[in-house]
């Protein structure tokens, strides 16, 4: 069976008109030239040692070696978690919730999801600017904090380091939970109804419905919300640039962050270049789950 | 569904009790759960578009209103002076233009590429298929952190380095594997019997491609196109890693150079970041059905 299919392949094979090929490659060329050939790149050059001016200078595992005595490393990895869990925590949930409220089809419907899908066009830098003007001592926040009486609580929200982090999160989180929101409609379309009036019939609570229908009907969409929220949470980087460059005193640093100013403001390119791998190594297990699904859906 | 089956007897019973008193204060209460619902909903979506409201507002005030009351208080004041400010000292203007001549042929020649190999891998039983399609999609999802140094190396030694066309080289190259994923699949699933009446007809693979297969894939490209353009035009990071003048800088890095140049001049940076946004809310009202569309086909399910 196997050989007759693999035989079978080879014939068509050889039948594929070459502008056919060429219609592969030429795409698969440009991936190559812009981003297969500059990863090995990368690979290598965080096993050296360079400024960018002369050569670089070939020091083995030397980069690794430091990032385990470098503190703004450490915090820079502590926070890249934490924005994973709370970034990615919050904007599925949040998300979901937002869904499963807004997914029946009723009068004004259409306007609350618009509402809450709008942030999602903009820029992260346009967003961050909005957020920043909030977040101003003089700012909305501050006042309406002092207006309801809770003025003690006032901050000078992005120079704290105690708030800074926060307050970066928050503004991603309110462009990205409607974008979370639209794959869970999807998902929440695509449930069979007959399987809630079964359940309706067997009197089963809302809680129960939702536990034992609309959860395992939605195990496809949470794994590709998971997939897209780690990948998101491991290339934000618009937003905190914006907000704090990382700061103050690396208390709102990301991985994307500090590898972006040691390879451009310090260039340290080498240095650089470790952290980046740092980051493609905790994105690799959920780019390998990512290609199996969508292997699977290939077929 | 077998968790919930004990509990069945109980609900018969329930159920012969209840249809007089649902019929009684039924409508009440669903106007209830209506209200509420609305006021739920309502009350999300102001404070949705509250930073939005604000942002507005603050964009038409004066720098001496803002100076003197405070940006959270209520306006005192109308004018287009921050836009003016923005727009024309602040080299918003010169930023849009580099936006667009940046987003247009990106967007354009990546979906050109990507529908190219698309319709080869889709239509076609091409030796090691699955492998070029994963290899193309798995490109995409790398974190571009990797890509940033030898990316902007790459560029300086073709001499494209600060230059727009380097800026679209690296968005094409970076974006295409992921468009050729979405759009092979949706070309995958148009019937094999049109292509075989072609082929009898005498068309050949560009025929195909041209006649029958992309004008079949319109509804993919269109959401394809929403989409990836307010992608490109949002990007901030290739933008900083490969340019470095001021005057190429598109609109979201010129957006982060008018928050330092303007400092604390708030009218003329929400100004500013409501000049950005305007393009993308324009792409998002006018194809909006095609952007969410957008948004689920890149969803592996």
């Amino acid at each position: 069976m196997a050989v007759f299919t693999a035989t079978r392949v080879r014939r068509r094979a050889t039948g594929v008109p070459p502008v056919v090929l060429a219609f592969v490659l030429v795409p698969l060329l440009a991936e190559t030239f812009w981003v297969f050939w500059p990863a090995i790149q990368g690979f290598y050059l965080s096993l050296t040692q360079w400024d960018g001016v002369s050569a670089p200078k070939f020091i083995g595992l030397g980069n690794y070696r430091e990032m385990l005595g470098d503190s703004v490393f450490r915090t820079a990895v502590l926070d890249t978690v934490l924005w994973l869990l709370l970034f990615g925590g919050l904007s599925a949930v949040l998300g979901l919730g937002a869904a499963l409220l807004l997914q029946q089809e009723r009068r004004g419907v259409g306007f609350y999801r618009a509402a809450l899908f709008l942030p999602v066009v903009f820029s992260l830098v346009a967003t961050a600017l909005v957020w920043q003007a909030m977040y101003q001592p003089d700012g909305l926040i501050n006042k309406t904090l002092e207006g309801v009486g809770l003025g003690s609580l006032t901050h000078a929200w992005l120079a704290d380091q105690g708030t800074a982090f926060y307050a970066v999160i928050v503004p991603a989180l309110w462009r990205q939970i409607g974008y979370v929101m639209v794959l869970y409609l999807a998902g929440l379309k695509g449930i069979d109804p007959v399987l809630y009036e079964a359940a309706k019939v067997d009197g089963a609570t809302r809680w129960q419905q939702f536990r034992n229908i609309t959860m395992p009907q939605l195990s496809s969409v949470n794994a590709v919300v998971l997939s897209v929220i780690v990948i998101d949470s491991l290339r934000s980087f618009d937003v905190v640039w914006a907000l704090t460059r990382g700061g103050p005193y690396h208390s709102s640093e990301l991985l994307s962050t500090y590898m972006y100013s040691t390879a451009f403001q310090s260039l340290r390119l080498g240095y650089g270049s470790a952290l980046a791998v740092v980051i493609f190594l905790l994105a690799f297990g959920v780019i390998v789950s990512y290609l199996v699904r969508a292997f699977r859906e290939a077929d | 569904m077998t968790v919930t089956q004990p509990s069945a007897p109980t609900t018969v019973r329930k159920d012969r009790a209840t249809p007089p008193r649902s019929r009684a204060n039924g409508p009440v209460s669903r106007k209830w759960a209506t209200a509420g619902f609305h006021i739920g909903a309502s009350a999300l979506s102001v404070l949705w578009l509250l930073p939005i409201v604000l942002v507005l507002v603050t964009s038409t005030r004066s720098f001496d209103d803002i100076a003197a009351n405070g940006l959270g208080s209520l306006p005192h004041s109308f004018t287009l002076d921050g836009f003016r400010q923005a727009w024309v000292d602040g080299g918003q203007e010169r930023a849009l233009i580099n936006s667009m001549l940046v987003s247009v042929p990106t967007v354009l020649l990546s979906l050109l590429l990507a529908s190219m190999a698309a319709f080869a891998l889709s239509r076609y039983e091409l030796p090691l298929r699955r492998t070029l399609l994963l290899l193309m999609l798995g490109g995409n999802l790398l974190p571009p952190q990797i890509l940033l140094i030898p990316v902007s190396k790459l560029t300086e030694l073709l001499g494209l380095y600060d230059s727009l066309y380097a800026l679209i080289g690296v968005q094409v190259g970076f974006g295409v594997g992921f468009y050729v994923f979405v759009l092979q699949g949706f070309m995958r699933a148009i019937p094999a019997e049109i292509q075989q009446a072609a082929v009898i007809d005498g068309a050949g693979p560009w025929q195909l491609y041209r006649r029958i297969i992309m004008p079949l894939a319109r509804p993919a490209l269109a959401a394809l196109c929403a989409l990836s353009f307010t992608w490109i035009f949002n990007d901030l990071l290739w933008a900083i890693t490969v340019l470095r003048t001021d005057s190429q800088m598109p609109i979201t890095a010129s957006l982060l150079n008018l928050q330092g140049q303007y400092v604390s001049m708030w009218n003329v940076i929400a100004a500013g970041s409501v000049i950005a946004a305007v393009p993308t809310v324009i792409v998002f009202l006018r194809f909006q059905r095609h952007f969410v569309a957008g948004l689920n086909l890149g969803a592996v399910k």
